[in-house]
């Protein structure tokens, strides 16, 4: 299983990467979308959008069910990658090339209190 | 866990198993999608292993089953034919749904779902068989090869059954050595199934494979089979349904006179809802079983949906009004918010062909 090292984690298998704008991208892990299944469908949430940490702020829909994708950190919603409407696959393809949103953190140092790789990884031993 | 003779085959060719009707079966071998496609392009097989088949044999075999049966048994009189039909209760309420095969007068081969298996054992005892005997047969493993190459296929990898099954009619089968060839399924294209020696299983899927037969898992069969419109026991039907209810009112005989059980109860019975199909018209999720329909006849539930690979929508078999027509305008309740749909009729594809 993929968990690379420079991104951060949660124990519901979302990781965030800090951009160079300061933005925080989401996404889920190698191991949510080896669970999960293939992906059909996503919801994603809308630019502007206030998140607290923890809110659902997406769904991801696979050949067997629907889940809930969850902000890890509070903050405003910049950005949704589109381009997964059309192709819900890339989820499965590429997890960690296949952002779902970008928040703009309310704490930046919010990030560094989330898993590193070496913890996400024992969170599932 | 039980397992079937292919467990072994499974594993090596990296299928994700998982735990269904009690048996341990592929779920897939990588992706779910590819292998539906390749059913409706060319040819797929899956372990039906976990099914039963009950020998009903003796002098006495075709009253018992007029008796049993919700079909007609008297259509059963060319060697090889085979029929669907529901296993009632006296109320009407499905036990289980099957296929008969009439391999001579005194020779039945039933073929029951794995979830049912001991349940239907129990009660075909039960009716009291007068020179019948039932005799599972759990040394046969099964392998349903599906696809519009599947035939092709199939001899291609098992010579020896060409010859014998070349003729087979649709819905017909035919013992070739030691295989019982089938030409039935549940996926709404053309092939076989097999039921062989469990020895021979593990050749024959390997010979299948190696002829370009793609193997696949539960995920593929579920999908396969809600496009072809077929409900799945336990799901679409079960006890409290009865098959005028769930669009098999086909497969009752109520004409012929025939005292089978259940009919008593179906004879009067005005059904106040039926099961019909759903498309997705927009985005916005996928159906799933269990939601809620809203018609302009009233409410209703989806009782199976999903992601249709070849619609590339998503589908779903609903539960509705009686006085709901196809093209009626539905919605569906998802995560709180209400989905355009439109009624039809299954099944939504047949022999690789869209036809909603």
């Amino acid at each position: 299983m993929n968990v690379p090292e420079n991104l951060r984690y949660t124990a519901s298998h979302e990781w965030l990467r800090a951009e160079p704008d300061g933005t925080v991208s989401v996404g889920i892990t190698d191991h949510a979308q080896e669970a999960l299944g293939e992906m059909v469908y996503v919801e994603l949430p809308e630019v502007g959008r206030a998140l607290g940490a923890g809110d659902g702020a997406a769904v991801v829909e696979s050949v067997k069910a629907a889940s809930d994708v969850y902000a890890p950190i509070a903050g405003e919603v910049v950005a949704a990658n589109g381009a997964l409407n059309d192709d819900p696959g890339a989820l499965n393809k590429e997890p960690y090339q296949a952002w779902l949103f970008r928040l703009k953190p309310s704490d930046p140092s919010a990030l560094e209190k989330l898993l590193d790789a070496d913890a996400y990884r024992k969170s599932f031993e | 866990m039980l397992q079937t003779p292919l467990i072994d085959v499974h594993r090596r060719a990296g299928a994700k198993l998982v735990e269904f009707a009690g048996w341990e079966l592929p779920l897939h071998y990588g992706s779910q999608i590819e292998e539906h496609l390749a059913v409706r392009r060319a040819a797929g097989m899956f372990d039906t292993s976990h099914m039963l088949a009950v020998d009903v044999e003796g002098a006495g075999a075709r009253a018992f089953l007029a008796r049993a049966l919700a079909n007609n048994v008297e259509r059963l009189r060319q060697p090889g034919k085979a029929m669907y039909s529901c296993l009632l209760r006296e109320d009407g309420g499905i036990l289980d749904d099957l296929i008969v095969h009439f391999v001579r007068e005194d020779l039945y081969r039933v073929v029951v779902n794995a979830a049912c298996a001991d349940k239907d054992l129990a009660w075909l005892q039960s009716l009291g068989p007068e020179r019948t005997v039932l005799s599972p047969r759990r040394d046969l493993a099964m392998i349903a090869v599906q696809g519009p190459a599947a035939r092709e296929r199939t001899w291609t990898a098992l010579p020896g059954l060409r010859a014998a099954s070349e003729a087979l009619e649709p819905f017909f089968g035919v013992q070739a050595g030691a295989v019982f060839v089938s030409r039935t399924g549940y996926t709404g294209e053309d092939g076989f199934e097999l039921l062989l020696p469990a020895a021979q299983a593990g050749e024959a899927w390997t010979r299948l494979a190696g002829a370009g037969v793609r193997p696949c898992g539960l995920g593929a069969r579920d999908s396969l089979r809600l496009e072809a419109g077929m409900n799945l026991y336990g799901q679409d039907m079960d006890q409290t349904t009865t098959p005028l209810e769930c669009g098999l009112g086909w497969t009752v005989d109520l004409d012929s006179g025939r005292n089978f059980i259940g009919r008593r109860a179906l004879a009067t019975q005005l059904p106040t809802r039926s099961l019909l199909g759903l498309v997705l018209l927009g985005r916005g999720g996928v159906l799933r079983a269990r939601q809620r329909v809203l018609l302009a006849q009233g409410e209703g539930e989806t009782t199976s949906g999903g992601f249709s690979p070849t619609l590339q929508t998503s589908i779903a078999l609903a539960r509705v009004p009686a006085r709901t027509v196809p093209g009626d305008a539905a919605e569906v309740e998802l995560r709180g918010k209400r989905l355009a749909a439109r009624v039809v009729r299954p099944p939504f594809v047949r022999r690789g062909r869209v036809l909603v």
